[in-house]
């Protein structure tokens, strides 16, 4: 079962993008499970959400205390109390940032990548909605699921042109990391 | 089909599915997705049905109760506060024996303010006379919304489907909604023999003398007894159109041979199964997942508790000054067998409070303490509170 914490911000799309990634896994025929720390929602305050995928059945519905990868929608959260808490040795990084992968990844000790994805989605989106261009590095890091069931649960979430800039959106943000860079060892044990 | 769904919006197709004719609710967290899709329902043509928006919950038990009288099949949701604003209603709902289902979405109780998980809203209504089914996961929080139907129906009881607030309603998991010829096949249509006619005018909920009250009591008690036939009825009926079940009136599960039970309310029951996996421990343990807590399944519980030397009850809400809600419910249930377990009664995970895998160890270890605690909450950091609270 592999654990996944994503941060961001109240209006940047965490919950869904919590949800698209647990939907991208069911449409490979694996388990996953998808859901908010559940906070007062509110446009800019600190939120995370939850992402478990397994190929058996999940049962736990604890929150998941030691991620093995953290999703970042804000570079800002880094800086936060508690936002890098108990992810596991070895565990990964993807940050919306503009500032680069080594340089964070010296500055915070951990396997780190980085992309702008706001400024990838003002330019393509026409908003600074990074959650869809996040979810599409992730994919192409980790391997875990193909870009084929992203762009398949996108369908099912948006329509019209909103889908379409979503679609070449994610096109262009897996073009910005290296493929199977986080594939050497997806496993993972959880820990209580 | 088996789907990624939100909880809340699997229960609202769940809601949809059974055809209600009357729906009125007021919005509270974590209730409002529920509602909030079963009006996207109304609205694109999917669900036929009159949906009234009204301006409380009191307002919405009302109307609900209004309906069902005159013969609608009627559904509302709520939680916490909202819960305790129909309080009133949900007693002359049951009183009058009203057949309505409604969902709890389980929400801790003011104060202090907490929007999050535990269940001291629908405990702290069990005993208005309402027929109480808790989830353990989606999957079960869709079949029951439609068996509820089915019980409340046939025993003219009110039913609550109780579902833990964002655990269940807020979590997408891989959920299988039921076809409409599925759910129209288990579900006849709605025929109220007592509805409101002007034809044959009946009265309801109206002054009772001394004379009759205690009867009337007595009926309301025996109705609710005899509901656990309906309850095992409909989820056999429902295990034979869609093979699911969900556990009658509670389900045991684990080594057949170990002595200690840890008996779970709600959707705690699978993080449990988790840490039995991840962590067995070196007794065997076995779990008991309550799914009927009104009417309380005496009978079931004595039979699943048998050998037993120790009950270990999970509670998730409990009553202050007293204790655990659920757990003596439970103690005094056991006391009627030969040689009674002990009954250890520990809350944890309120108002939201993470429960972790490493809770199973501490219930174990909490539970072998030479000295019986009859109740305690598991999981408060005592290091947080002044001295004199300790």
């Amino acid at each position: 079962m592999i654990e996944i914490r994503i941060h961001g911000r109240g209006g940047q799309g965490n919950v869904v993008a919590a949800y698209l990634l647990a939907m991208a896994a069911f449409e490979e025929q694996r388990y996953g499970q998808a859901f908010p720390n559940f906070g007062a929602e509110r446009r800019g305050a600190p939120v995370m959400a939850f992402v478990r995928i397994s190929d058996k059945p999940i049962r736990r519905r604890n929150q998941v205390l030691h991620p093995k990868f953290l999703i970042i929608q804000d570079q800002a959260l880094l800086h936060i109390h508690g936002v890098l808490d108990g992810i596991v040795a070895q565990g990964c990084m993807l940050v919306n940032s503009t500032v680069g992968s080594d340089e964070l990844s010296q500055q915070f000790g951990l396997d780190i990548v980085s992309i702008p994805a706001t400024s990838l989605a003002k330019q393509i989106l026409g908003r600074p909605v990074p959650n869809t261009a996040l979810l599409a590095a992730f994919l192409g890091l980790t391997g875990m699921l193909t870009q084929e069931s992203l762009a398949k649960v996108l369908q099912k979430r948006f329509k019209g042109a909103t889908l379409e800039k979503n679609l070449k959106l994610i096109e262009a943000a897996i073009d910005m990391v290296p493929l199977n860079h986080w594939n050497k060892e997806t496993a993972h044990v959880a820990t209580a | 089909m088996l789907q990624p769904l939100e909880g809340s919006q699997a229960i609202a197709q769940a809601v949809a599915l059974c055809r209600p004719q009357v729906i009125a609710a007021y919005p509270i967290t974590p209730q409002t997705h529920i509602v909030e899709n079963i009006s996207k329902l109304v609205a694109d043509g999917t669900l036929q049905c009159e949906f009234i928006s009204v301006e409380s919950e009191f307002s919405a038990a009302s109307v609900v109760l209004g309906a069902a009288m005159a013969g609608s099949r009627a559904y509302t949701a709520s939680a916490s506060q909202g819960i305790l604003l129909m309080a009133e209603v949900l007693f002359n709902i049951a009183g009058m024996r009203v057949p309505i289902v409604m969902t709890c979405a389980n929400r801790a109780i003011s104060s202090p303010l907490s929007i999050w998980n535990d269940q001291q809203d629908s405990m702290s209504v069990r005993d208005a006379g309402w027929i109480q089914l808790y989830c353990a996961d989606n999957q079960e929080a869709v079949d029951t919304t439609i068996q509820a139907y089915k019980i409340a129906e046939r025993t003219e009881l009110p039913v609550m489907v109780c579902v833990d607030g964002f655990i269940l309603t807020h979590t997408l998991e891989a959920i299988d909604v039921p076809t409409q010829a599925q759910a129209d096949e288990f579900l006849p249509p709605f025929q109220f023999k007592r509805s409101l006619d002007p034809r044959h005018p009946l009265s309801f909920g109206t002054l009772v003398s001394p004379d009759f009250y205690t009867e009337a009591r007595y009926s309301h008690h025996q109705a609710l007894l005899k509901a656990e036939t309906e309850i095992l009825f409909a989820d056999q009926q429902w295990a034979a159109i869609t093979g699911r079940r969900c556990g009658g009136l509670l389900k045991v599960e684990g080594h057949p041979d170990a002595k200690i039970a840890i008996l779970t309310i709600g959707s705690v029951l699978g993080t449990l199964q988790a840490a039995l996996d991840e962590f067995p421990p070196e007794q065997p343990v076995k779990l008991i997942k309550l799914r009927c807590f009104r009417p309380f399944p005496v009978e079931a519980l004595k039979t699943a508790c048998e050998n037993l030397t120790d009950v270990i009850v999970l509670e998730r809400a409990f009553s202050p000054g007293g204790g655990g809600i659920v757990g003596l419910e439970v103690l005094a249930a056991l006391a009627e067998l030969p040689t009674p377990p002990r009954v250890h009664s520990f809350a944890a995970g309120l108002g939201g409070r993470d429960i972790p895998l490493s809770l199973l160890g501490k219930l174990l270890e909490a539970a072998k303490r030479s000295q019986h605690e009859r109740f305690s909450i598991i999981d408060v950091e005592l290091s947080r509170l002044p001295e004199e609270d300790r």
